[in-house]
């Protein structure tokens, strides 16, 4: 440790030397490329994009300020925006729950009791790094009319031919479940990491103790788990928010705009009714969404997070 | 934050990590929670085969004859195997363009992200200079404005600079997102300074300690970021379906929502370039699957 402490003394005075500057230079070199690219292509369409909800801007044409007229639309007398607001949080309500209770379950099954696990963990994970469309496009394929979902139903239980992507609920429940079934895994790996941190003292003195499994699941795994589980909430929620490939490839949004969601909508405003500046009022109703969610999270996590490990 | 800035401060989460705690399972005689467990196992396996389905069922339809796709009962194998729906899909739709664009906006663009992080990472994480600690705020405060937000504007920019329906496109608007600085700043963190002052001394420039020194020791870090870079480029979606309208530049994923729409009723087709679709990415992790699996302990998101 104690090697470090001329270095140490040697950089505290940045700037004030020939060897200050140079080292000034040096870190504008190893910065420039990511910090120019970042400037223009990250930290400017942000700025831009809640300013361009202030203004009228087609694609093609001119473009004016139009003050608070788009977001005034959006909630007064757009017939779309409020049900893709709605479909876009019964979204959010079914797949985090779903995909967390999956998740963690698969994790904890994946224990060191089965064999082969490391297989086991990356075949679940795989349609996480499969294109989602082509992810899509079989589901679309297995749960179309006369499909393999279909079939099944009708010749094990019974239920007549069905149509479950043209059903108001039943194609929400379609996108829900293929999501889950395409983005669980990412959950499932950041918690099979976190449970094999776990010191596995903490079982065996359970053990002694003569804590049921069931308990011990629920006051050593769930605490000792809780910043893994905190993160990858925040996350699945900030995910869940902007969904449009699936529903986009599964309904289309349909039927009628049962499946609509707000990246969904916003597509269709910017680049199919050509409407730039609603496009921008619909993300960022979205980014404050996601803004006030996140805050409410961290301001749980207090709570809720166990952080000594 | 916290959460994340911790879980990556944990010592590197190598493998030899898990070595004391197997010995120490011994040791008390805890034979319970490591003994296989035969019907666990079968039942596992049982939930991961109907998992399975839909990928059993794309290949399975890929290699039907198009009358046979909707047969009922239905059949996991048609009347025969059709090899010939792949080379069909192929010329059907340029398909064999899309993967090409695929592969070279996805290659450049993680060769971009790449080299960038890694100069940057660097700069934060050992290099004084004024502002550093603002600086590396506003990256990390972007890390939270989901990239949907900012299709519109980076639109508009890409208009601007006449670039729209071009590789450029493609690629340049995501290639400096925060995340990879971020996660190899932390990585880099973790090293020891005491291995680069021995070269500072000696008189080694910064560039090349960070080459010589701190990469062969990042490699992990630096193969968890190319893999889950080049697979968000492959599977990108929305940004390729808006910035491009030739099928010159169609990426796979555009590729096969124009098949969808096109051909509607060829799914044997579209399955088999499916299929074709997938190889890339699914290669990439069964060769990789224990960076990866490492590197989301690590960054906890991966390519999110």
């Amino acid at each position: 440790m104690t090697l470090v402490a001329p270095a140490a003394a040697r950089a505290a005075t940045p700037g004030q030397t020939a060897a200050g500057r140079r080292a000034g230079l040096t870190a504008l070199g190893f910065l420039a490329p990511s910090g120019l690219g970042f400037l223009i292509f990250t930290l400017a369409p942000i700025v831009g994009s809640i300013a361009l909800a202030f203004f009228s801007w087609p694609i093609l044409g001119d473009h004016t300020f139009v003050g608070g007229k788009n977001f005034v639309t959006l909630v007064t007398t757009d017939p779309v925006f409020f049900r893709a607001l709605r479909n876009t949080v019964i979204f959010v309500v079914l797949y985090v729950p779903v995909n967390f209770v999956i998740s963690l379950g698969l994790a904890v099954w994946i224990s060191p009791r089965i064999r082969l696990r490391g297989l086991y963990r990356v075949l679940f994970f795989l349609p996480a790094v499969t294109p989602i469309v082509a992810n899509a496009l079989v589901w679309r394929l297995m749960l179309q009319p006369k499909g393999l979902v279909d079939d099944v139903l009708t010749a094990w239980f019974g239920l007549g031919p069905t149509n479950l992507l043209g059903g108001q609920v039943s194609a929400m429940v379609c996108v829900v479940a293929m999501s889950v079934w395409q983005g669980f895994g990412y959950n499932m790996l950041v918690f099979s990491a976190g449970l094999d941190a776990i010191n596995p003292n903490l079982y065996e003195a359970a053990d002694i103790d003569g804590v049921s499994r069931w308990r011990q699941f629920w006051t050593i795994t769930v605490p000792m788990l809780s910043p893994s589980m905190f993160f990858a909430a925040v996350l699945t929620m900030i995910t869940s928010f902007q969904v449009f490939s699936q529903p986009y490839i599964l309904t289309g949004g349909g039927p009628g705009a049962a499946t609509q969601t707000m990246v969904m909508y916003m597509y269709q405003k910017g680049f199919q009714f050509y409407s730039l500046g609603m496009a921008s009022a619909i993300s960022t109703v979205l980014l404050i969404i996601i803004v006030l969610v996140t805050g409410l999270q961290f301001l749980g996590q207090r709570r809720f997070v166990h952080y000594d490990g | 934050m916290t959460a994340e800035v911790q879980g990556a401060a944990r010592p590197t989460l190598t493998t030899p990590a898990a070595a004391p705690s197997r010995a120490r399972g011994r040791r008390t005689n805890k034979v319970d929670r490591s003994r296989p467990a035969p019907l666990s196992q079968a039942l596992l396996t049982l939930v991961l085969l109907v998992f399975m389905v839909p990928f059993v069922w794309m290949v399975a339809t890929s290699l039907k004859p198009g009358s046979e796709v909707f047969a009922s009962p239905p059949s996991l194998v048609g009347s025969q195997l059709r090899f010939a729906n792949f080379s069909e899909a192929w010329s059907y739709v340029p398909f064999g363009r899309y993967m090409a664009n695929g592969m070279v906006v996805a290659v450049l663009g993680t060769l971009l992200v790449c080299v960038t992080s890694i100069l940057a990472a660097y700069a934060f994480a050992r290099l004084e200079f004024k502002g550093r600690e603002l600086i590396f705020l506003l990256y990390l405060i972007t890390l939270m404005v989901p990239q949907e937000v900012m299709i519109v504007p980076m639109f508009i920019l890409m208009q601007q600079l006449g670039w729209t329906n071009s590789y450029q496109a493609l690629i340049l608007p995501w290639a400096f997102s925060a995340f990879g600085t971020f996660l190899l700043r932390q990585f880099f963190l973790n090293i020891p300074k005491e291995l680069e002052e021995a070269a500072l001394v000696d008189g080694a420039n910064r560039l090349r300690i960070l080459t010589s020194i701190v990469l062969p020791i990042a490699r992990p870090a630096v193969a968890v970021l190319a893999v889950f870079t080049f697979i968000n480029y492959w599977n990108s979606f929305l940004w390729p379906l808006i910035i491009t309208n030739s099928t010159d530049l169609f990426t796979v994923p555009v590729g096969l929502n124009g098949f969808l729409g096109q051909q509607g009723s060829q799914w044997h087709l579209l399955m088999a370039a499916s299929t074709i679709s997938m190889l890339p990415t699914v290669v990439i992790v069964l060769l990789l699957q224990r960076h990866l699996v490492r590197g989301i302990a690590l960054s906890g998101l991966g390519g999110r």
